[in-house]
Formats: structure tokens, sequence, C-alpha cells
């Protein structure tokens, strides 16, 4: 395997995905992660100079539209949802 | 002919004939669904009440000739990524077991603006990432032609039900074959659509510049018919289209004559099943004998396809997925320490496996130092892949070729690799890359009685013609 995945960067990758991993889950993380990046390493094989980054297909930029309110209030149903609400807002851990 | 086996299509006539209701219909499907789904598990979630209920107000509306459109009270089932107002809709993951969206996909309010009664949701891959449905965390789906198969993934519940008669037809997604392999492993006709003609509002987000919502059904006029119904332009999806040429129907013609046909020598090669290879070549054959002009070329960077896909998918998955806390919605774990510990957790037990694997990659290939080397650098590809797609239309009407290079795999046999896993997206996954249209058509089985599909891809925008082609195909075989 070309690309081996140290225990610091799988650390540092799980903060970034807000991610916690058992010891044997970091293990293999390690291991499927290597091994993707030795699949994709065969990217590098194409020459891409002067090519530019594609996101969309198409060129749609800059769509806007008016910042009018189409639904009704549905607070009561979206607060239905949280794990935890208190006097009409989402409730969360102390911060501090 | 039982009710189940008719097309969405003939169903909606004969509603409108009077020779049979909407209820009826729903009644027949319910029935079909407490019949086989105990095996099957093709549904995350049935609507009982709430499809009877509806099937009854639309009856009403079609007999007061308020609802008078093709597809007008036949029921339907919904991909459990796509949301529903007041129904459970889960990505088929633990960290949304509960949740009950507050507004409709537009998609499905298209459907339901036509007359469509909802029966259900159906089950998938977690977050549509896999090609089996077995990533599911409310059970495997069983392929109806074997149950011991997969049906295929990820819209693997659409595909099934439509296959076994739970449904008359179904709507799935398709980012990088979701759509297209399941359809071809269960033996109906799935498409996934020029990116940008469906809208994604309401489809939760997997990698959002390459999901597609389309049609899974039993035959390509109900393909036709139930696009041209979900297709519409939408203010509030920023990369939806505005198409004048949604009148898909129209292209429900038998004529391929003069047609070019392409099929990449790339699509043929090693790791394609002998069976599998001789199906679409017959099926070639048949187009060619009905007087297209059939001819094998170099696609071209074909195996870059794959990694240039997962990059790119795993990216988006990273930033899509990050709104999953446990805060707003969904699953919270039970015990933490202060709020990071709490989103840490919650995420970690609320996602599977392969989930977390994604977003694990994406993260890495979006992290400083590594953005463009791996992330910029599939985006590069991405252009180079549209590129020898626009040459290959520049001389062809359109490409044919496998779906997948097997047919159904055995249930517990994909999970293990997940490269190998991975490796059979390599026909569809590139169709994604360039936003193009594809669409799948049964085309024969193998020996052990598994439905084999025919790809047929367009230039963007170019659904008509594949329509037209799948249609003649589809027409003759029936003689």
């Amino acid at each position: 395997m070309a690309n081996i995945i140290s225990d610091e960067t799988i650390e540092y990758v799980g903060i970034l995905a807000k991610l916690e991993l058992s010891e044997e889950e970091k293990e293999q993380a390690k291991k499927d992660m290597g091994r993707m990046l030795d699949y994709i390493d065969k990217l590098g094989e194409l020459d891409t100079t002067g090519v530019e980054p594609m996101s969309h297909v198409f060129p749609v930029q800059n769509v806007f539209r008016e910042d009018v309110v189409t639904n009704g209030d549905t607070r009561e149903q979206l607060l239905s949802n949280a794990p935890q609400e208190k006097d009409g807002m989402f409730m969360v851990p102390r911060t501090f | 002919m039982h009710i189940a086996d008719m097309t969405a299509v003939s169903l909606a006539a004969a509603i409108r004939e009077g020779k049979t209701t909407a209820v009826e219909a729903a009644e027949a499907m319910l029935a079909r669904i407490a019949e086989k789904d105990k095996e099957l598990n093709c549904y995350v979630t049935v609507d009982k009440e709430g499809a009877l209920r509806k099937a009854a107000e639309v009856q009403e509306k079609i007999e007061k000739g308020e609802l008078t459109g093709p597809l007008a009270g036949v029921p339907v089932a919904i991909k459990d990524n796509l949301c529903t107002e007041g129904l459970l809709t889960t990505c088929a993951s633990r960290i949304l077991h509960n949740f009950v969206p507050t507004y409709t996909a537009e998609a499905v309010r298209n459907l339901q603006k036509a007359g469509a009664v909802i029966l259900g949701k159906t089950n998938m891959d977690e977050f549509a990432m896999g090609s089996t449905t077995e990533t599911s965390a409310y059970g495997v789906t069983r392929n109806p032609h074997n149950t011991e198969h997969v049906p295929g993934g990820s819209s693997g519940g659409s595909a099934a039900a439509v296959a076994a008669g739970e449904c008359f037809y179904a709507l799935g997604s398709d980012t990088g074959g979701s759509i297209r392999q399941p359809a071809s492993y269960c033996g109906v006709v799935g498409m996934k659509p020029t990116y940008g003609t469906v809208s994604r509002y309401g489809l939760i987000a997997y990698g959002s510049s390459l999901d597609q919502i389309g049609p899974l059904t039993k035959d390509v006029r109900d393909c036709a018919t139930v696009l041209e119904v979900i297709a519409s332009h939408d203010d509030k999806d920023s990369t939806s289209l505005v198409r004048e040429d949604t009148d898909f129907t129209k292209a429900l013609v038998e004529d391929v004559k003069g047609m070019r046909i392409g099929i990449p020598n790339d699509y043929l090669g090693e790791g394609l099943d002998a069976e599998v290879k001789d199906a679409i070549l017959q099926a070639a054959k048949v187009l060619e004998a009905q007087g297209a002009v059939v001819e094998r070329f170099d696609l071209s960077l074909v195996e870059y396809a794959i990694p240039a896909y997962y990059t790119i998918a795993a990216a988006e998955a990273s930033s899509n997925l990050e709104r999953f806390d446990g805060i707003k919605y969904g699953y919270r774990t039970e015990e933490y320490a202060g709020l990071h510990n709490m989103y840490k957790k919650s995420r970690s037990e609320g996602f599977g496996e392969e989930v977390k694997r994604r977003i694990m990659l994406g993260s890495f290939v979006l992290s400083s130092g590594y953005y463009d080397a791996y992330y910029l650098k599939a985006l590069r590809v991405k252009a180079l892949i549209k590129k020898a797609f626009d040459e290959a239309f520049a001389k062809y009407d359109m490409i044919l070729g496998p779906v997948a290079p097997t047919t159904a795999p055995r249930l517990g046999e994909s999970l293990a690799d997940p490269i190998k896993m991975y490796l059979g997206d390599i026909y569809t996954i590139a169709i994604n890359l360039a936003g193009l249209p594809g669409i799948s058509v049964p085309c024969g089985q193998d020996s052990k009685g598994l439905p084999i599909g025919m790809q047929l891809i367009g230039d963007c925008f170019q659904e008509k013609k594949l329509i037209r082609a799948a249609y003649t195909y589809e027409q003759y075989e029936k003689k």
C-alpha cells in the first residue's frame, strides 16, 4: 500500500468529520482510506495541466430569486422533530 | 389480467374508463404488499391509511373531471430519501429513524398534482451509498427474481417493488447508477435524466452535483410518462434547468432508422460477464435490424471515472451530511459530555459503516494540503471525461452498453470489499459526472434466470432519442 495513513491523520480527519471511532474502527479506517487513496492516485496518470476544474456541467451561475415566504408557520412541526426542545427553541447541551 | 400486472398508464386509462377505481388499485397494491413484503422488504414505511384516503379523494376528482392526466389514480412508491410531508423519511439510516418532514419534495409534489397515490417509502442503501441495498439500517431488500440475490442499489427497494408488483411505478435517485443498476438487476426500466431536469428540492442530498431523481417503471411508455410529469423548472433548486422539451411521451415512436449508435470497446472488455455481453450485443443487433447504424469505438478515460467519482461524491457527502448533528432532527446519543462530544457520539452511533467510510474519505480529500491533489484533480478529470463524451456525441446519437458487469450478486457477497463493489459502477458512473441522461432497459436473462439490462446513454437533453430507441427495442421484443 503506497498510502500509509498515520494515527494522527485519522485523529485529524475524525475531528473534521465529527466522528468518534473506536480503536477497531480506526484501524479499519486507516486500511480503507489507504486503499482508496492508492486507487484514487490513478488520476495522477492523467496530465491535467491547463484543465479547469469542473464543478458543474452546465454554466448556470448566480441564480437568484426573490426572498418571499411561501410556506406557512411550521415551527411546531419542525420542533417536534428535535430530540429536545424548550419554550419553542431547540435545546442543546451546555456550550461552555 | 390481474390488476397488479397492469402498467401505470394502462391502469390510469382503466380508471378513467370506469373499469376499476383508484381505491381498488390501492387496495390491490396493499394486499400485494401484505402478501410479499415480509420476505422482500421493499418498503421501509407503508402508509396504508394515507394511501386509501388519498385514493378515495383522487377517485372523486377523476369522476368530476378535475383530474384527467395519464397517471391519475395510480399508486406509486417513493424512495425513502425524498421528503414527504407528514410521512416518515429515514434515508434508510438510524440517524433519521424518527424524521417526519414538514414539506414534500418537488418531484413528489408534481406527482401528487397529477393524482398519484403514495403507498409508502422504499428501502435503499443508507443515504444512497451502496450498490446492493444491503447498507440499509432497516434490513436488506431481496430480489423478486431470486430472493437469495440483491436487488441492486441504491434504489433497490423501488426497483424490487416495481418488479414484484408492489407498486405500479416508483421514484428513485441516481448519483452513480442508483436507478439504472437496480432497474437492470430487477428487470424493470429505469432512467436518470439530464442533470437539472428534475428538481432536487426535498431530495436528501448525497453528492449534489451528481444526484438526479428519476422513474423506475414496468415499461418505456410508463417511464416517459412519469418523467414528463416530474420534470419541471424549480426556483427552489438553483441547479434546475429551464427546458421546453419535456414532452417526453412524444418520443414513444417505433423508429430508429438512421440513428447512429456507438458501442464503446472499453465497455465490453475485462470484467464483463459473458452472458451479459451476449445479451447486450444481441440487443444492439435488434436495433441494427430496425435501421440503426451500430459501430464500435474507443471512448477513452473509462477507468478514471470511478476514482474521480468517489473523490467528488465523498467530498460532497462529507459536506452534505454535516447537517446531521443530533439537534434539529433525528437521533441523539443518550449520554454525552458537552456539545462536541454529543455531535460526535450521535453521528458515530447514527451513521452506518459505509456512510462513515465516505464521510472520512471526503473530509480527507477536502482537508487543507490535500484539496488540490485530490479534490481539484478529480474535478479536472471530470472535465476531461465530459470532453470525451462530447467527442463521442459528435459522432453518435447515443452510446449503447451494459448497465453493470454482472447480473445481481448473491446477498452478502459485495460488502466485504468496498473497492470491488465500487468497480461494479464502471458503466454507470461517468454518466453522472458528465450530467448525461441514461436509461436501463431489460434485455434478457442469464442462465440463472436473473435479468440483464441494456444501457443507452445520450448527450445532454437527448432523453427523447433514448426513449425512442428503448421503445423501439421493447416493442420488437414484445412481438
